[in-house]
Parts: structure tokens; C-alpha cells; sequence
């Protein structure tokens, strides 16, 4: 078996995570962690949707945010993608989207403060970056005859829209589809920074013990996202893109004073601020390095690490769940249902939901990263094994699992798992803003201290890292021969 | 204008040579069938002619390169787009001129599949699609016609419809047939490639089926 590239390399990436689990901090610290969980259950079972009058605002927020933003980040990333050749843009579009829409969303609300503008641009910068490389890889893929046979005056624009536009129509608008979901966990979250979508009425529900409250939110933002087909038409979706600007609220003027003085003060380092020349700022780098950066860079690490595997192997067990291979329809319906909440809850919500239950520690972030990821991989291969015939006289039960089913989609699970790989890193670097001492944490920990210079470089740090797990997600991926469409 | 001269023609593969060297005279006016047996390099030397000749020719390739999202109106339209200015194109793209329906539908009334006008072409049968091919390089309307194999989905009258509309509407032609009999009656210069070399170049008055039959 180990003969196998695929199954050395699982097994090199399961000894890294085990390695990890014994450096790591895993543990559950409050006092009655089950209670806890019985009166979550209990509060989405008995939700409340009539005590804050701002839970359908909240909603409604969270939908205009999700819309605006992947609306200008799709226009953008479409300008993007018709250039993405050229390595400066493809550099600038790995940039901007190896930084977490929070993090972007931490920026904006240096200098813009409680504006819209600020939700906005935080899902469509990072978005832009995301649609730029997926687009012009559709494009890339589209048939290059017709365009070979066209009268040699014609101009560019009537080329690219008689033969590019019409062959990967289907496909971008699946996928632009596809990231309007990803557009409302994202919206969802961007609360918990306090902008005013779902995620900020959550954590105020739970932060007062109102389970019930905080279970209603959870069920209509289930709700909102399974009934997306059905709301989300072609022929609405331009009255939808024009109609929300004017609900994203007016939250608070943007004081032109704090822009300036952000990038001509705060974020130039403090030695060159205060003239201490290079020596100053060696020693400032010095001591940002060790004292933040390397202790967050390590906790990201090793968290992704058994993140990812937990990922994995949530994944294969809960591929089955919808698999037409076993059981009836009323378990794979219940299995359906199961794994649409595992991937429609954000990892971040997961994660905070989890923290307040079991306490502070690395634990909470792996299951909350594990359930999200495993959820979305594990509906993937699913239905992918829908599409497997086997003979008639197949093996059933866990023969069938392991000797027929497995071995037939374990390398598309791999390249699904590696593909996640950099997504996964760049969420565990953000969970750190809940007290998990992940990057996030020290980026958190320096804007709340005003030193918003050594939030700027610890971001970038974040960033290179990311852009590395993805280059080295793609090295792997492309030694083992594994191919994929993208996911969020 | 419509006089070519080809020196030194040569394609690889691979690393290894498809076709020539090989060289040869075209005047205006001909109509030139390539014939040989498939494999010989018939399809490699219309797309390396093609190329020499910088997309001067309307080009019917054996794929055909039809945008298959577009209805057929488009499809054909798409051979004229260097003729209008941007705005023009894209409006067409919405909602075409009534006087270029009436040229397309036109083209489309010879070959008998007008009533396709608005399907897309990703709904259509070989031999339709074949058609909508031909009609487009028609409607080109450049000074030469490259083919390759044009008709070899189609069924006998219509075969013969389409070379008919092809070598009386284009002053000059190269189209590569494995249909000798539709080669000499439609053709009056017959090339024959074999292992990427010409092996026969005769006027096609000179020669019978049998003739041809020794390059096969």
C-alpha cells in the first residue's frame, strides 16, 4: 500500500498532525461544557425570532452586504481576469486574496470606521483576487478554434464577446452563483468586527445568554442559504445588485482627518515615526518577529496541520452519510440535511459557538475547521460516488466502503483536501481574533493597542504565509497528478 | 491578389516531421481538391497554408470552431465582424439588424436550414452543423476558400449543393476531399499527399478515379 504516492503522503501529513496534537494546546476549560451545549441545542430548537426588532434588519444587512460586495468584486476580478497574464496582476490578485476578508474589514475600520464602505470593500477586495484567478482560468479552458477562424480586422472586444463570453457563460455563472453563498458567510461574519450583519447580533445574543435569540439566527441564516436557488433568479439578480447599495444603512461618516492620518502616521513603523533610523527599526522588527510573529506563525501552523487532517478525515466518514451506495433515502436525506448545515455554518461562527461552550484553546478551532471543511469535501466525494456504477455483485457494508468506493475517489478527495489546504490556513489565522493564539490573535491584540504598524506587518506575514501554502498546495497537487474545480 | 506561391512547406509534430518540405504554385481562379488517405497530412497542410496566408482565407477546419452557446444567425454573422464598428457588434449580439437577418437567413435558405436561424448551435445534428460552417465561410466572403473535408457529413444532394455554393462563390479554393468522384467533377486540379508529399499534381481534366486510386 505504501507503494502509493497518494498513501505515503496522507500518511506523512497524518505524522505531521499527530506530532502537532502532542505540541499542541487542546483542552476544554469551562467549568459545565455539556450544559452549555444542551442549551444551545435547546435555543435552536425553541428559536426566538420576536425579541430584537434588529434580527430581520441584521438579515437584511447581512443579504445587501453579500450582494454589493461580491457584485464589485466580480465586475472587478472580470477586469482583472482579461489581464491576468501578466505576473504583476497575478502577483497583486495572490495578494489581495491571501488576506482574510476580517482582516481586510480590520483595515477599513481603522480610517473609514463604521461605514458601509467598509463591508463592502472587505469582501470585494479579497473576492476580486478569488474571481480574477478562477475567471481567467474558465477562460483559459474555453475552445481557442473559433477565435483562430475570425476575420483578421476584428477588433478585440466583438472577438472576446462572440467567442469567449457565449462558450464560458454557463460556467462563470455557476461560479459567481457558487461565491454569492460564500458572499453571505462572509457578510455573516463580518459582524463580529461590528459591522451590522448577523455575526454582531449573534455574539450580543449569546454574550447576554439569550440562546434562543442566537437560535433563531442560526435557523434564518440556514434557511436563507438552503432557499437560495429559489430567490436568487437571472431576472431578479439586477434588481437585487441595484437595490442593495440602499440597505446597506448609513452607519458612520467617513472622517477624511483619520484616512490621512492612517497611511502618513499609524502605519508607518513607530522607529521611523519617531527617527530612530534603521537601527530603530531593526530592533522594532527584532522584537516583532520574536515576540509575535514566530509564536503565531507556529500556532498557525500546527493548528492547520491538524486541522486539515481532522478535515480528511471527517470527510471520508461522512461521505457515506449521502452516498446512494448505502442505506435508504431517509438516511441520506437526514445525511443531506446534516452536512448543508456543516457547510453553511461559517468556520468562524463555528469556532466562537464552540469557544464560549468548551473555553479557550486550540480545540474548538480544529473541530469548528474540521466540520465546516468536512462538510463541504464530504458532499463533494458524495456525490461524486453517485456516479460510480459497480457490478451487481459488489460488496456491501464496509467491504464496499473500503475496497470499492474509497479507492475510486481518493484522489480527487486528496485534491479537493490540498486545494483547501491554503483556505483552511488563512481561516486558522483569523480565528485567532476569538483568543486562539494564532496570528489573528496578534493582529487583534495590536489594533486594540493602537499600533496599527505592527497590525500592518503581521498581516503581511499572514499574507506570504498563505500565498506559500497555496504555492506549496499546488506543487503537491501537481506531483501527484490530483486535478480540481475550485471551492470556497 | 489571388495568386500564391509555396516554398518550402513544413509541419512537425512532436519532433517529428508531418509534412514536406513541399512546394507548389497556386493561380487564381483554381480550385484545387487535396486528396490522399487519412493520416497522409492533407488537414496539417490547410492549417499551415492558412497560417501562411494570415487568415486571408475563410477557413472551414474540420472541427468547424462554431461557438456553440451562440444561435446559428451568430455563428454566420461571426464571419463578417471585422466589418462593422464595436457598438455594432455588440448590439447584434443582443439583437441583430433586420438587414442582416435577411443577408444571413438568405445564405441559410441555400443550404435548406434556415428554419435553425435561432437554435443554438450546440443543438444541431454533424451534417447541420457542417452546413452552418460552410455558410459562415461564405459569408466571409474573402478572395479564398480553405475546406477541410466540408462535406463529409452530408448526404448526397446537399453535398452536392454545398461544393456547388463553395467553388462558384470563391474565385480560388484548396479543399481537401477523400471523395474522389465529388473531387473531379467539382475540382480542376487535383493534389495527392502522401506521407507529407506530393505525389500527384495533375489537372483534374487529365485524370479518371482509377488514377488517384494508386495514393491510397
Amino acid at each position: 500500500m505504501f507503494a502509493y504516492p497518494t498513501v505515503r503522503t496522507s500518511f506523512i501529513f497524518l505524522a505531521i498532525a499527530l506530532a502537532g496534537l502532542l505540541v499542541a494546546d487542546i483542552a476544554i476549560t469551562t467549568a459545565n461544557p455539556w450544559q452549555d451545549l444542551g442549551r444551545l441545542f435547546w435555543g435552536v430548537v425553541t428559536p426566538n425570532f420576536f425579541s430584537t426588532e434588529g434580527l430581520l434588519t441584521a438579515l437584511l444587512r447581512t443579504v445587501a452586504f453579500a450582494f454589493v460586495g461580491v457584485a464589485l468584486g466580480s465586475v472587478c476580478g472580470f477586469a482583472l481576469s482579461l489581464v491576468y497574464r501578466f505576473l504583476p496582476v497575478r502577483m497583486f490578485c495572490a495578494f489581495i486574496r491571501s488576506i482574510h476578508e476580517l482582516f481586510w474589514a480590520l483595515i477599513f475600520l481603522q480610517f473609514f470606521g463604521f461605514h458601509p464602505l467598509t463591508g463592502v470593500l472587505a469582501i470585494a477586495i479579497p473576492y476580486a483576487g478569488i474571481f480574477a484567478k478562477v475567471y481567467s482560468e474558465i477562460f483559459e479552458e474555453s475552445d481557442p478554434e473559433p477565435s483562430r477562424l475570425l476575420p483578421p480586422g476584428t477588433r478585440s472586444i466583438p472577438a472576446f464577446l462572440y467567442t469567449k463570453i457565449p462558450d464560458c457563460w454557463v460556467q462563470l455563472r455557476t461560479y459567481t452563483a457558487y461565491r454569492l453563498e460564500c458572499g453571505m458567510r462572509s457578510s455573516a461574519i463580518l459582524g463580529f468586527v461590528g459591522l451590522p450583519t448577523l455575526g454582531f447580533y449573534l455574539e450580543s445574543s449569546f454574550s447576554q445568554g439569550l440562546y434562543s435569540d442566537a437560535g433563531a439566527m442560526l435557523v434564518l441564516f440556514y434557511i436563507l442559504i438552503a432557499t437560495m436557488p429559489l430567490w436568487v433568479r437571472p431576472k431578479l439578480l439586477p434588481a437585487y445588485v441595484l437595490a442593495a447599495p440602499f440597505f446597506l444603512g448609513d452607519g458612520m461618516p467617513i472622517i477624511w482627518g483619520n484616512v490621512k492620518r492612517f497611511f502618513t502616521e499609524d502605519i508607518v513603523p513607530a522607529p521611523i515615526r519617531n527617527g530612530e533610523g534603521l537601527v530603530g527599526l531593526s530592533e522594532w522588527m527584532g522584537d516583532v518577529w520574536i515576540n509575535e510573529a514566530l509564536p503565531g506563525i507556529w500556532n498557525t501552523v500546527v493548528l492547520t496541520q491538524i486541522a486539515l487532517v481532522a478535515t480528511g478525515i471527517l470527510s471520508l466518514l461522512a461521505f457515506p452519510l449521502i452516498s446512494r451506495h448505502f442505506g435508504g433515502p431517509v438516511r441520506r436525506t437526514s445525511g443531506h440535511i446534516l452536512l448543508v448545515i456543516a457547510r453553511s455554518t461559517p468556520e468562524y461562527i463555528l469556532a466562537y459557538i464552540l469557544l464560549q461552550l468548551w473555553g479557550p484553546s486550540m480545540l474548538p478551532a480544529v473541530v469548528a475547521l474540521a466540520l465546516h471543511n468536512g462538510g463541504i469535501i464530504g458532499h463533494l466525494i458524495g456525490r461524486q460516488t453517485n456516479t460510480i456504477q459497480l457490478r451487481p455483485d459488489a460488496p456491501t457494508g464496509l467491504s464496499r466502503y473500503s475496497w470499492e468506493l474509497v479507492p475510486r475517489v481518493y484522489r480527487s478527495f486528496l485534491a479537493f483536501l490540498f486545494y483547501r489546504w491554503e483556505i483552511i490556513m488563512r481561516e486558522t489565522a483569523i480565528l485567532g481574533i476569538l483568543g486562539i493564539y494564532t496570528l489573528g490573535f496578534y493582529v487583534d491584540s495590536a489594533i486594540q493597542n493602537i499600533r496599527f504598524d505592527r497590525a500592518m506587518v503581521l498581516i503581511l506575514i499572514t499574507a506570504l504565509l498563505n500565498i506559500g501554502v497555496d504555492a506549496l498546495g499546488r506543487y503537491i497537487r501537481r506531483k501527484l497528478a490530483l486535478k480540481t474545480m475550485p471551492t470556497c | 491578389m489571388s495568386e500564391f506561391d509555396f516554398h518550402g512547406l513544413t509541419a512537425s509534430f512532436e519532433g517529428q516531421r508531418v509534412i514536406g518540405p513541399l512546394s507548389f504554385h497556386v493561380n487564381e481562379g483554381e480550385h484545387i481538391a487535396l486528396v490522399g488517405k487519412s493520416g497522409a497530412g492533407k488537414s496539417t497542410l490547410i492549417k499551415v497554408i492558412y497560417e501562411r496566408l494570415q487568415q486571408e482565407a475563410s477557413l472551414i477546419p474540420q472541427g468547424l470552431g462554431l461557438v456553440n452557446a451562440l444561435p446559428v444567425f451568430h455563428n454566420v454573422f461571426i464571419g463578417q465582424l471585422d466589418q462593422h464598428p464595436t457598438w455594432y457588434n455588440t448590439l447584434t449580439l443582443l439583437r441583430p439588424f433586420s438587414k442582416d437577418k435577411k443577408a444571413v437567413k438568405a445564405l441559410l435558405d441555400e443550404l435548406s436550414i434556415s428554419e435553425k436561424l435561432w437554435i443554438p448551435a450546440a443543438a444541431l445534428s454533424g451534417g447541420q452543423r457542417q452546413r452552418v460552417a460552410i455558410a459562415r465561410a461564405l459569408y466571409r466572403q474573402a478572395p479564398i476558400l480553405l475546406a477541410d473535408e466540408p462535406i463529409s457529413a452530408l448526404d448526397g444532394p446537399m453535398a452536392h449543393t454545398a461544393l456547388t455554393l463553395l467553388t462558384g462563390r470563391f474565385n480560388t479554393s484548396i479543399v481537401a476531399l477523400h471523395d474522389v468522384e465529388m473531387a473531379l467533377a467539382y475540382c480542376d486540379r487535383i493534389i495527392g499527399i502522401q506521407d507529407g508529399q506530393i505525389a500527384l499534381d495533375e489537372p483534374a481534366a487529365n485524370l479518371v478515379a482509377s488514377d488517384i486510386a494508386s495514393i491510397y
